[in-house]
């Protein structure tokens, strides 16, 4: 064998090996979650809300956590979109390739690289004292207070994705529409809103996927309950936070009733982001 | 004077502080004519263009001075949006906006001024307009379909069609035929001619038989400057100045 | 018709809308920026990250006196490096081979599901990876090792490297590819010699701090310990201030490879 040949040979099979990784990944939960989908059912498991001991006898549901994790992204995101979208528009067109824009660009990655637990402080501190302070909840954990602060960690995330696809619009487009005499705003709406409009829901439905994941943040502020949050100022925990919660001192079935759940996370995480990214390569190929 | 349209007063324009683009333009064009812009590239035929409609005004780093007229109101003492109206623009990439259909393309002007039009005039815009640019019987079955599905040429016809539907009093047109075949640029040829009974036309072109086929007067700038400006047929048989009579033999450009 | 001075009026309006919520959207991040700085910054210092973390009492001892709290974080230092390095020695071989084998097979339907795989791997939650790495190194080997650490950081660093690999090779010129062809060098010295050095600048971009690195557990642990609280900001600005030195690294980088 010529050395050409031992290298493409190790190109493919370099290629094999990441898809044995998700293989072995996908593997290892399912076989990890089947003892408790086996004991509860798999709808049954998704669609209880008992976790625990009850009556002598163990049952584990996961709708509580899925329930909080859907409600806290998702409450993440309105808060997010009214701030990062017009951040977007200021970097990716009122002030594109200006100083002020790039430095706008340099703190967003910074704050990228702010570990999770800093924001979870911050919020401790600074977002939990408020929420007392309108008399929302008695000690300031909770949805709500997970949720702001999810949504200022995926600002940076968004606005700067979303800048992508406002500066992409073609010049000769918004040319186009101003010399019809329209003004910044008109062209805003008409021309830049449409042309990027897959590219902007991708940029938030990619921002959701990593709100979906937030683990140490969301833990330190959620509240870490087990109940079924209904409301906005009720405590409970995510997905995530109850895997990071409760992992360390489980076995038996709650251990793989944890997995079973991060399984399930990991399930809708992946749809999210296969959506996100079809859109994206929908309409730039 | 009432029968001009656009008058250029010692225009000047830099694109950065210490080279001028254009140099001291003054030039009168007149109304329902063709005025076509030569010159080799990179002489400022398109600076000038985009000076009319104050498209300059939407990069920072742009000076312009002198000042330009259109029927004898200073562009300057207006809101760069009316200017714009009145001056229509067609540039050398179609450029019909993908996400609108071909009949929103052509209404695009209103709906972007934010001008509400009931729906049979709406119509009666979009059919005398696509029929002013011969397009209307290729299109008038795909009304819905989007503007760019169309070929090239169709798209150019669009985009003129697109400045005519806000009725402008002049029309600005940059290369407009550069990116089309010969069928297609005839095409837009004779529809100028026909055009200029309802509107003055500035058309920079590098094709100097387009700009002898179809315009009635012709400048010839080179470096910045305006070097000859006259009748097309005194600049092409009988040019007055010697950087004219080479440019048009075909010595540089 | 809508008179011009109304739409230029939404105009400005909409302007100063972008500018004030632009502005808005930084406050909460420069609040959380200053807090670091502030808090963070008195405990900066070289013991801070030559010195292992203080005991919970000793640091008691220290609060309660009002002295700075003896001691830092080079165990989550050296920590964080063995364990970097042993998932960069897994993840970059790898992570380079595969990037280059799909920006060969752009095409292809098996190179279009592993790209779709690195997407997905890539936008897994770190808690997950966090699950595996347990019941891939923890359950056999009974305890809480480095490697476990490692292999998980692998697993999260393997998709970035694939992915910066494509790009890079993608974007650049195919007439430096032909070129190189042109002169006669192998497929693999070519691919080495040309495109190697230009994939180094993008590779340091790499971010360290999004997957739970040791510092970041270290963090944790003094979250968990009231005594040791004052120093999560200090341990936290470190981080910081190692993430701006990498970018900045980064920048100079491929400023001088640019091609
Ligand atoms: N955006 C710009 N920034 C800086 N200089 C520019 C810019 N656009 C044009 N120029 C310069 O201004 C001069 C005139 O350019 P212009 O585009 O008006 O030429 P043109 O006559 O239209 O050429 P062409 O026939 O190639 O279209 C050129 O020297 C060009 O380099
Ligand atoms: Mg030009």
């Amino acid at each position: 064998m010529t050395k050409d040949k031992v290298f493409r040979t190790l190109l493919l099979g370099s290629a094999l090996l990441i898809v044995l990784v998700c293989e072995a990944v996908f593997y290892s939960l399912t076989s990890g979650a089947l003892p408790a989908f086996r004991s509860f059912g798999f709808f049954r498991f998704i669609g209880s809300s008992q976790w625990g001991v009850v009556d002598g006898s163990e049952h584990y549901g996961a709708l509580p956590f899925i329930m909080g994790t859907l409600l806290t992204s998702f409450v993440a995101l309105l808060l997010c979109i009214p701030f990062s979208l017009p951040v977007a528009f200021f970097v990716g067109e009122y002030y594109r390739n200006t100083k002020l824009a790039s430095w706008v660009g340099g703190v967003v990655d910074l704050l990228a690289g702010i570990p999770s637990i800093v924001y979870g402080l911050w919020g401790f501190y600074a977002v939990r004292p408020f929420i007392v302070r309108i008399g929302l909840s008695q000690q300031g954990f909770g949805i709500l207070t997970a949720s702001v602060v999810l949504a200022i960690m995926i600002i940076p995330y968004a606005a700067s994705l979303s800048a992508e696809f406002i500066r992409m619009v073609p010049q000769e487009l918004k040319e186009g529409a101003y010399s019809l005499g329209a003004t910044r705003a008109e062209v805003l709406r008409r021309i830049i809103l449409p042309s990027s409009a897959s590219g902007l829901v991708s940029s938030y439905i990619l921002a959701i996927g990593r709100a979906l994941g937030e683990t140490m943040a969301v833990t330190m502020l959620i509240g870490n309950t087990n109940n079924l949050p209904l409301s906005l100022s009720d405590t409970g925990n995510t997905m995530a936070s109850v895997i990071a919660n409760q992992f360390g001192e489980a076995d038996g079935f709650k251990l793989s009733s944890l997995i079973a759940i991060g399984l399930v996370l990991f399930l809708i995480t992946a749809a999210i982001n296969f959506v996100g990214h079809l859109i994206i390569k929908r309409n730039t190929l | 004077m009432e029968n001009i349209t656009l008058s250029f007063k010692d225009v000047s324009v830099a694109y950065n502080a210490d080279k001028l683009a254009v140099i001291h333009i003054s030039a009168d064009i007149q109304k329902n004519s063709i005025t076509s812009i030569m010159g080799p590239s990179g002489c400022g035929k398109s600076t000038l263009l985009r000076a009319v409609n104050r498209m300059h005004e939407l990069y920072p780093n742009i000076q312009i001075t002198g000042s330009i007229e259109l029927n004898g109101r200073d562009i300057l003492s207006m809101n760069p949006i009316e200017v714009r109206r009145l001056a229509g623009m067609v540039f050398q990439c179609p450029n019909p906006f993908p996400t609108m259909s071909i009949y929103d393309n052509v209404l695009s002007g209103y709906a972007l001024n934010g001008i509400k039009i009931q729906r049979s005039e709406r119509d009666q815009i979009v059919e005398t307009c696509l029929h002013n640019v011969g397009l209307w019987d290729e299109v008038k079955d795909n009304l819905n379909k989007r503007g760019s599905f169309l070929s090239g040429g169709q798209q150019q016809r669009l985009c003129i069609a697109r400045a005519l539907a806000l009725r402008p009093d002049i029309l600005l047109m940059d290369e407009p035929t550069s990116a089309l075949d010969p069928i297609a640029t005839s095409r837009i040829e004779d529809l100028l001619v026909e055009l200029k009974k309802e509107v003055t036309i500035v058309i920079v072109t590098h094709n100097m038989g387009q700009a002898a086929r179809i315009s009635d007067y012709s400048m010839f700038m080179y470096l910045g400057e305006l070097i000859e400006y006259d009748k097309t047929e005194k600049m092409f048989t009988n040019p007055s100045d010697k950087r004219t009579e080479a440019y048009l033999v075909g010595k540089f450009g | 018709m809508k008179s011009v001075t109304n739409r230029i009026f939404k105009d400005r309006l909409l302007k100063t809308g972008i500018i004030v919520l632009s502005g808005l959207s930084c406050v909460p991040l420069l609040l959380i920026l200053g807090e670091m700085l502030l808090k963070g910054w008195k405990q900066l210092s070289w013991s801070f990250l030559t010195q292992s973390t203080p005991t919970s009492l000793e640091a008691m001892l220290a609060v309660n006196s009002g002295e700075r709290i003896p001691g830092g974080i080079a165990n989550g230092i050296v920590g964080t490096l063995i364990m970097v390095l042993i998932a960069t020695a897994i993840a970059v071989p790898i992570g380079l081979l595969c990037g280059i084998y799909l920006s060969e097979h752009r095409k292809t339907r098996f190179a279009t599901t592993v790209r779709f795989l690195t997407e997905l791997l890539q936008g897994t939650p770190s808690i997950i990876i966090g699950i595996i790495a347990y019941l891939w190194m923890v359950v056999p080997m009974k305890t809480h090792s480095a490697l476990a650490g490692a292999i998980a950081l692998s697993i999260m660093m393997l998709p970035l490297i694939v992915r910066s690999t494509e790009e890079t090779l993608y974007l650049l010129p195919a007439s430096l590819k032909e070129a190189a062809l042109a002169l006669g060098s192998s497929y693999r010295s070519m691919v080495i010699k040309v495109l190697l050095p230009a994939l180094g600048a993008s590779m340091i971009q790499w971010d360290p701090t999004r997957p739970s690195s040791a510092v970041s557990l270290l963090i944790w642990q003094f979250y968990n310990d009231p005594n040791l609280n004052s120093m999560i900001w200090s341990a936290s600005l470190f981080l910081l201030l190692f993430v701006l030195l990498l970018n900045i690294t980064a920048k100079q980088i491929s400023k001088k490879w640019r091609i």
